[in-house]
């Protein structure tokens, strides 16, 4: 008994700094945030058009209709990450049969119009978020953002960052994920 | 000379604000109140800065929404509940206590504890001197101490 009182610091100490290995070491990033969204319904949007884009613009309602799997992209003309994921998702649009719908993140709807028309416009639906509003609405850090949206219209993962390299990859295993 | 000067100068610099003229409110109530909740959101671009000395875009947004939700009336815990629906926990720099933050919040508070215990209880444990003890010379030891004294005096 009294060699166990003994062993209680080590123990203690032991546990600490697993923790702390754990919290160290990995594949994990520290800085990642989780969402509160996850498992959630798509919070309450309203986004007109961008001006000069032959789109409609979203509504939450509108979201949830859509049928089957939806990638929800939050982008911006200015946002060179942006350019660098935007042929990925068009191809996971047209191969993996995916409703692309888009939110354009303080942005000039010129400057958007012209990035649209130069790389392609993927989008079934696009909503302007000049005030960056929508952005605070679904939580996100910056731009480019994805949310995979089930058939359900929920929420089921957000992708901070560009869907490239291997984030490309973490956000195909996220899919995969998502269609089990 | 020169370090007078940089001395000087380092003591006319004054902590940058993040808050630009245009976001101030003209009631300094209100504005006061904003300050103080800026202060306890931390900033989810740089993450271990608060919002309110934060220039971050994201941070300057939020700056402005709970000024508008202030005017519009809301109560300071109102505004938190509406970060944290949006952002989680982890936007409020004092996480608040629930029970997944239990092991955060009482944590050093039982390894405290534990170690007091341990402490307590291995000083109880520990051989007592006898509280009585006998101070006064046994017969042998007075006899033995009555011949020292008796040679010293013969020097």
């Amino acid at each position: 008994m009294k060699r166990l009182l003994f062993a209680l610091p080590l123990l203690v100490a032991l546990i600490i700094g697993g923790f702390a290995i754990w919290g160290l070491s990995g594949g994990r990033d520290p800085s990642a945030l989780p969402s509160v969204l996850i498992s959630q319904p798509v919070p309450q949007l309203d986004l007109g058009p961008i001006e000069g884009v032959d789109r409609p613009g979203l509504t939450t309602a509108d979201i949830t209709k859509m049928e089957g799997i939806k990638l929800l992209n939050v982008f911006a003309s200015w946002c060179a990450p942006c350019r660098a994921e935007h042929p990925n998702l068009t191809r996971l649009g047209q191969e993996e049969g995916l409703t692309l719908i888009g939110i354009n993140y303080k942005d000039k709807p010129e400057a958007a119009a012209t990035w649209l028309e130069e790389l392609g416009n993927p989008y079934t639906a696009l909503g302007s978020d000049y005030a960056g509003r929508a952005g605070i609405d679904l939580g996100i850090s910056g731009v480019p953002e994805t949310f995979i949206i089930d058939a359900d219209g929920i929420i089921r993962h957000r992708f901070a960052g560009p869907v490239v390299g291997d984030g490309l990859k973490r956000f195909m295993d996220a899919l995969d994920e998502v269609r089990k | 000379m020169i370090r007078a000067c940089l001395f000087a100068l380092a003591l006319l610099a004054s902590p940058a604000f993040a808050v630009e003229p245009d976001e101030v409110l003209s009631d300094p109530a209100l504005e006061e109140r904003a300050r103080a909740i800026s202060a306890n959101v931390r900033c989810v671009v740089c993450q271990n800065e608060p919002i309110d000395s934060s220039n971050a875009g994201v941070a300057r947004d939020l700056r402005v929404l709970i000024r508008e939700r202030l005017v519009t009336g809301d109560t300071d815990q109102e505004i938190y509940d509406f970060l944290v629906l949006r952002y989680g926990d982890f936007v409020l720099f004092k996480p608040p206590f629930k029970p997944s933050t239990y092991a955060l919040w009482l944590g050093p508070f039982a390894i405290l504890f534990i170690g007091g215990l341990a402490v307590a209880i291995s000083l109880s444990r520990r051989p007592r001197r006898p509280a009585t003890k006998d101070t006064h010379l046994s017969a042998e030891e007075e006899t033995e101490l009555a011949k020292l004294m008796e040679e010293d005096k013969s020097l």
